[in-house]
């Protein structure tokens, strides 16, 4: 336990210094937010409907920027090497760091998201469920997204074959997710958020698995 | 062990595809055979088939895209199955068909893409709606196209094989969410007008050159397969040797 | 740290892909021997040595440890715990200090040495505040040196332990390495160069048989 905590902070410490990740994505995530509206049109009423939409693809691409280094930057330093030989199962190392990355990209995320929401004049309705699907979904990311950039980790310049791996198979979370938003603005029953919160349940039970297969394979060289 | 020694025995590791070799080498003209007179008697049924009351002469689309559809869904399966035997039992053979079904798969999948757009066109007057089955087949064309993507990514053989096996795997799981998902999106966003692109497929005049295309749709998956998995266990070979000619 | 007797290895087939690199390999090392291996690049020293760690699969044949308690490990993951491992990068990560870095590595491994001693010993006292990137070669792998006697682990596998060092560095690792055999711990050392001190050696060259 001591073992995971102490992995989880470090990673933690890693992203958040300078030449980490955590400031790109939420940079990255406010510079496509902010893009949309130049390519849409300010029509108020079309930004406030695609408001979710919007908000939660950027929010799967800023975290994909940032995904690739989950394990990448270890490897190439060789500190890879040395944790997996500490005390934890590759699984529980896996799972630290895709905590570590959602702690680091999207739980800053869904916090930023009501303000951005703000730009896109989301109507008054729209916000509790955008900062719970976020919040229920980003998870979903992290870990699906663990499991690409596992497989990708020897692949040079795998960063750009990640988003192709992950995209197809994070689908269902911006369906539900952005769903969700939808279906409360609209007033409707909101049958999205159960489903997103298992997804995400699942995916984050069953990716440490995939993923570590994945690393322990590439640890082969 | 000398130098030469060393490398007859990475040949040898693929003796036990000979037997393969050899069966599918006699396999094949009766396949094609079968694929040509499935496929041959389903079109010339399809186009004796009177027009729909509704779609007209367009609903013969149909007897090419729900094949296509079919036969990419069952590509996908066989994949992820060669997948799961290739990680268990780290046969050879198996990552070898799970590699070389995928682009076929893939171009099924277009295929259906393609036909269902076209088919689409004439009901809605645009190419593409949004119709959930065509959606889901969209997604499932990207997961190829990935899945192809990371088997040329990687460079050693051994490693592509079993990272596009876990990805395979993944995949397999995902896509019936993604199915799921997207049914409940549709329905979501277009509660009212979901034209099912299944069409009327009661009366035994459609049945007849459906089976027979959706036959001959799968003759032709296994019969380019097998003459893919020939051409890459030979193509693997020729490399062995040449490694060891330096 | 938990005292090892020795470590086996027998008929040990090793390949890179779709290479081998040699077969039917045999090695024992006993507590308090330090086995130096050598050979040419492409040997396989490195890849020996990670198959030892448990990150490469051999092809065939077993490795074992056997612990003073009489156990045994075969298995990959099993031996994890045994492993002090220095490769050939330093697993220095550029953000932190010294001083960070190994109190992480004590923290995950578990380890009661003290931080400032350790540091000490390898000569990078003052340096312990300086974030990583600005260290040089030599001083990154004392690091290493630094994170490997912490983390009290039996079994060491060093993968070319004197590049980038100078003539003290270089010292410093005859004397960590003779005062981990003293105290009972095995190594297996991977090196082109001479370590200071004679043992037991093994040639991996074309084709081992």
């Amino acid at each position: 336990m001591n073992a995971f905590f102490a992995l989880l902070i470090r990673d933690i410490r890693l992203a958040t210094r300078a030449g980490g990740s955590a400031m790109l994505a939420v940079v990255f995530f406010a510079a496509v937010a902010a893009l949309v509206p130049l390519g849409v049109g300010a029509d108020l009423k079309l930004l406030g409907r695609i408001a979710g939409g919007v908000l939660w693809v950027a929010a799967v691409l800023a975290a994909l920027l940032s995904l690739d280094r989950i394990f990448q930057s270890d490897f190439e330093d060789g500190s890879l090497d040395l944790v997996v030989l500490g005390p934890l199962p590759l699984e529980a190392v896996v799972l630290a760091k895709m905590c570590a990355h959602w702690l680091t990209t999207g739980l800053p995320l869904t916090v930023l998201s009501p303000v951005l929401a703000l730009l896109f004049n989301l109507p008054a309705g729209g916000y509790d469920a955008l900062i719970a699907s976020l919040a229920l979904g980003t998870p979903a990311i992290s870990a699906i997204g663990a499991i690409g950039a596992g497989l990708t980790l020897t692949v040079r310049r795998g960063g750009l074959i990640l988003p192709l791996l992950i995209l197809p198979l994070i689908s269902p979370a911006v369906i539900f997710g952005a769903g969700a938003i939808l279906a409360s603005l609209d007033g409707l029953a909101n049958g999205a958020f159960p489903l997103l919160g298992a997804f995400s349940f699942v995916a984050v039970l069953l990716s440490p698995f995939a993923a570590a297969a994945a690393v322990r394979l590439n640890l082969q060289g | 062990m000398s130098e030469r020694g060393l490398s007859w025995a990475t040949i040898f590791e693929f003796a036990n595809p000979k037997r393969f070799m050899d069966v599918s080498g006699w396999i094949i003209p009766w396949l094609a055979a079968l694929t040509a007179i499935l496929i041959g008697s389903g079109l010339f049924l399809a186009f004796r088939v009177p027009p729909d009351y509704q779609q007209g002469d367009t609903v013969k689309i149909m007897f090419i895209h729900v094949p296509a559809a079919l036969t990419s869904m069952m590509a996908y399966g066989a994949i992820a199955f060669a997948s799961l035997l290739g990680l268990v039992n780290r046969h050879p053979l198996a990552d070898v068909a799970a590699k070389t079904a995928a682009p076929l798969g893939a171009t099924f999948t277009a295929l259906a893409l393609i036909t269902g757009s076209l088919w689409g066109r004439p009901m809605w007057g645009t190419y593409w709606v949004w119709d959930a089955r065509l959606t889901s087949f969209l997604i499932l064309f990207f997961l190829y196209l990935g899945y192809i993507a990371l088997w040329n990514a990687i460079e050693d053989e051994v490693r592509a094989a079993k990272a596009a096996a876990i990805l395979a795997l993944v995949g397999v799981v995902d896509v019936v969410i993604v199915k799921y998902s997207v049914d409940w999106w549709s329905t979501l966003h277009q509660g009212e007008s979901i034209f099912r692109l299944g069409g009327p497929l009661i009366a035994p005049v459609f049945l007849w050159p459906l089976f027979l295309m959706m036959g001959g749709y799968a003759a032709l998956f296994v019969l380019l397969w097998l003459i893919r998995i020939r051409t890459e266990i030979l193509a693997r070979r020729a490399r062995a040797l040449l490694r060891h000619e330096v | 740290m938990t005292a090892l007797s020795g470590l086996d290895i027998e008929a040990l087939s090793l390949w890179r892909g779709e290479r081998m690199l040699f077969c039917d390999l045999a090695l024992s090392v006993g507590a308090g021997e330090a086995l130096k291996l050598e050979g040419p690049n492409g040997s396989g020293k490195t890849s020996l040595l990670r198959a030892i760690a448990g990150f490469l699969e051999p092809r065939a044949g077993t490795i074992r440890v056997r612990t003073n308690n009489g156990e045994q490990f075969a298995g990959g993951e099993e031996r994890a715990e045994f492993v002090g491992w220095l490769g050939h990068q330093d697993g220095a990560k550029s953000q932190l200090t010294p001083l960070e870095a190994l109190s992480f590595y004590a923290r995950y491994y578990g380890s009661t040495a003290c931080v400032e001693e350790v540091l000490q010993l390898v000569g990078l006292s003052r340096l312990g505040d300086l974030p990583a990137q600005y260290l040089s070669a030599g001083q990154k792998r004392r690091l290493a040196l630094a994170r490997l006697s912490l983390s009290a682990r039996p079994l060491w596998l060093l993968d070319e332990p004197l590049a980038s060092l100078d003539a003290s560095g270089k010292a410093l690792v005859a004397e960590l390495v003779a005062q981990h055999c003293k105290d009972g711990g095995l190594a297996v050392i991977a090196t082109h160069e001479p370590l200071g001190f004679e043992g037991p050696r093994l040639t991996l060259g074309n084709g081992q048989t």
